[in-house]
């Protein structure tokens, strides 16, 4: 039934992120200003060899085309901006920066965002709950490019705590990450707390208190399985938004990752480059989205999809 | 007593005499937060709309001379690095910004309703087919694709706040269709299917103006989420594009000089965060003032 269950969530998703590959694909080929427009003009020849070179001289559905038989080989193609360097490369070297940056952001998002609802959730109406409460409404109205900068100003500027630009040092790495993983866990508190409440109150948990159960195995072994679902279902939208976060984070910082590194090539119309990229994005969407899935209905044995 | 109110929401008023809406206005009224959240944004959309005429300097005005001067009482929040005032630019890139708001929760409302509608009323097969589509659509991240639009189609203002109102009209689609296939049921809309009412009519006049509390709710919370994309958009120099300022670009040009003028990104930042908590207190209020069931308590 399980195997039934993710097979159908692939039959949906395959579909879907073609769709999306279609969109993106003429959608930037319709769009105006080609990739070799620039303030030099070109000779008419140089520019069909340079369509020739990279197969735009062809019929637009011969491009789509070779487009989806290079991407079922994992081939993104060349880059049009910076010449000789694939696709592939280019996200090769950044890519692995913000996959360092998301995992810590979400790191921070589940210790704290946990903690504090834990907290919060253990002792409801006073100040352990009330104070990490009104922070968390404060984390979720605020934007990440204001947490950020805010951030940076306090720690690396007014006390020179923390250097606010690079990614060299673990010392790089504080800010960046706190500034996306906050915003998180401020949701996270919120949905931590009110599951816990929700389960802690439940006969289940009365009955392992009263046979005589120290507090920590009650929590640990009982409370949080059923407590941390809500938290579970929005590991998918948090994951997304640390992935969409991460674009404002590396700008701000200064980060060379894919977010910078796919804003540029927008800015520089590098067609096949913002193309592979943002399909990556949405491959790693949609995969998250699919774990979290499966790994929420691996916990919740009252879910049973059919 | 709050179950039979919902049920007879329908109704202009009950027997007692306290319609919904007054009840609702009433349950508003004495929410703190919400009618704290409702003060600003009043206060906001006045100055707004007379910003021309509050704004002591003129928008474009450039005074290199006295470039990034501390606040004072001549300039309430310094000057940025071309020397214009920030408290002007401030207040203008706050119309800006709650026109993106505005105009693209309008787009949103008008597609989620006519979809969420048609899905509700039509029932059956297109219903199951329409709402597949939405559900589909869920898993879409629309973000990048409103980037590679502004990128690569001219970074236009009408096409902003038309791309990101069709980024959000999902959730809405949803509700309506809920109060649609709720409404449905009643016995005025089978009256009026007896009495021969053409179903356009019926959907129209009936259907859609009867399920518009939740629709309002909805727009509420939509604002600040469209605020904020477009303020995200602007800071990565997507969006608004310059003479033209909201306060996404402002914290941006703020970020760029705040290790010596740090007045340049805070005071555009406090104005988005403050209009940020406002609407979603609001939002919030109005949700518990309308849907007593699911309020706390």
């Amino acid at each position: 039934m399980s195997l039934n269950y993710i097979l159908k969530r692939l039959a949906v998703m395959i579909p879907v992120f073609l769709m999306v590959v279609t969109l993106v694909f003429f959608m930037i080929r319709f769009a105006p200003g080609g990739p070799f427009d620039s303030e030099k003009a070109v000779s008419p020849e140089i520019m069909r060899n340079l369509l020739a070179k990279y197969h735009m001289d062809a019929p637009l559905w011969k491009q789509y085309l070779r487009y989806l038989n290079d991407l079922a080989h994992f081939d993104l193609g060349p880059s049009f901006k910076y010449a000789n360097r694939t696709v592939n490369e280019l996200i090769g070297e950044s890519f692995p920066v913000s996959i360092e940056l998301g995992m810590l952001s979400l790191a921070w998002a589940l210790v704290i965002g946990i903690l504090a609802g834990a907290l919060a959730a253990l002792r409801p109406n006073t100040l352990w709950d009330y104070i990490p409460m009104s922070f968390s409404i404060l984390g979720i109205c605020l934007p990440t490019f204001v947490i950020g900068p805010g951030l940076a100003l306090a720690f690396g500027l007014w006390y020179d705590w923390l250097p606010v630009a690079g990614w060299s040092s673990w010392q790089h790495k504080v800010l960046p990450s706190l500034t996306l993983g906050l915003a998180y866990s401020a949701f996270i508190s919120r949905l931590t707390r009110g599951g816990l409440i929700e389960i802690l109150n439940q006969d289940f948990i009365r009955t392992a208190r009263a046979k005589g159960l120290s507090e920590t195995t009650v929590m640990v072994k009982h409370a949080f399985r059923g407590g941390l679902l809500p938290v579970v279902s929005y590991l998918g939208p948090a994951l997304a938004g640390i992935i969409t976060g991460a674009l404002v984070t590396e700008t701000i910082f200064n980060i060379p990752g894919l977010g910078r590194f796919f804003i540029q090539s927008a800015v520089n119309r590098d067609y096949t480059v913002v193309m592979g990229t943002s399909l990556l994005y949405f491959g790693l969407i949609f995969v998250s989205n699919f774990f979290v899935d499966i790994l929420y209905a691996w916990l919740d044995p009252r879910v049973r999809y059919d | 007593m709050t179950k039979i109110l919902i049920d007879e929401s329908s109704n202009e008023t009950l027997e007692k005499g306290v319609s919904l809406w007054k009840d609702a206005y009433r349950r508003l009224l004495n929410n703190k937060m919400a009618m704290a959240g409702a003060s600003l944004l009043l206060l906001e959309l006045l100055v707004a709309m007379l910003t021309p005429w509050i704004a002591p300097y003129p928008f474009e005005l450039q005074n290199l001379e006295n470039a990034l001067a501390e606040p004072s009482m001549l300039h309430f929040f310094g000057t940025d690095n071309l020397g214009r005032d920030v408290f002007t630019r401030v207040l203008y890139g706050g119309r800006i910004s709650m026109m993106v708001g505005l105009l693209a929760s309008l787009v949103s409302v008008g597609v989620g309703v006519l979809y969420g509608a048609a899905a509700g009323f039509f029932g059956g097969r297109t219903d199951n087919l329409m709402m597949r589509v939405v559900d589909i659509m869920y898993a879409i991240p629309f973000l990048f694709l409103v980037i590679i639009l502004m990128v690569f189609f001219g970074r236009n203002f009408i096409l902003l706040f038309i791309a990101l109102g069709l980024t959000q009209w999902l959730t809405m689609a949803r509700i309506v269709r809920g109060q649609v296939m709720t409404l449905k049921q009643k016995e005025f809309i089978q009256a009026a299917r007896v009495m021969g009412v053409a179903p356009v009519k019926i959907l129209m006049r009936h259907l859609i103006p009867n399920s518009l509390g939740p629709v309002i709710v909805y727009l509420t919370l939509t604002i600040p989420t469209v605020i904020l994309e477009e303020a995200f958009l602007s800071f990565l120099g997507l969006g608004v594009q310059p003479p033209m300022a909201s306060w996404g670009t402002l914290i941006a040009e703020g970020v760029e000089v705040m290790e010596i003028a740090w007045w340049n990104l805070i005071a555009p930042a406090i104005f988005l965060s403050l209009t940020l908590f406002s609407l979603n207190f609001l939002g919030d209020g109005l949700r518990d003032a309308l849907d007593p069931k699911g309020a706390k308590d």
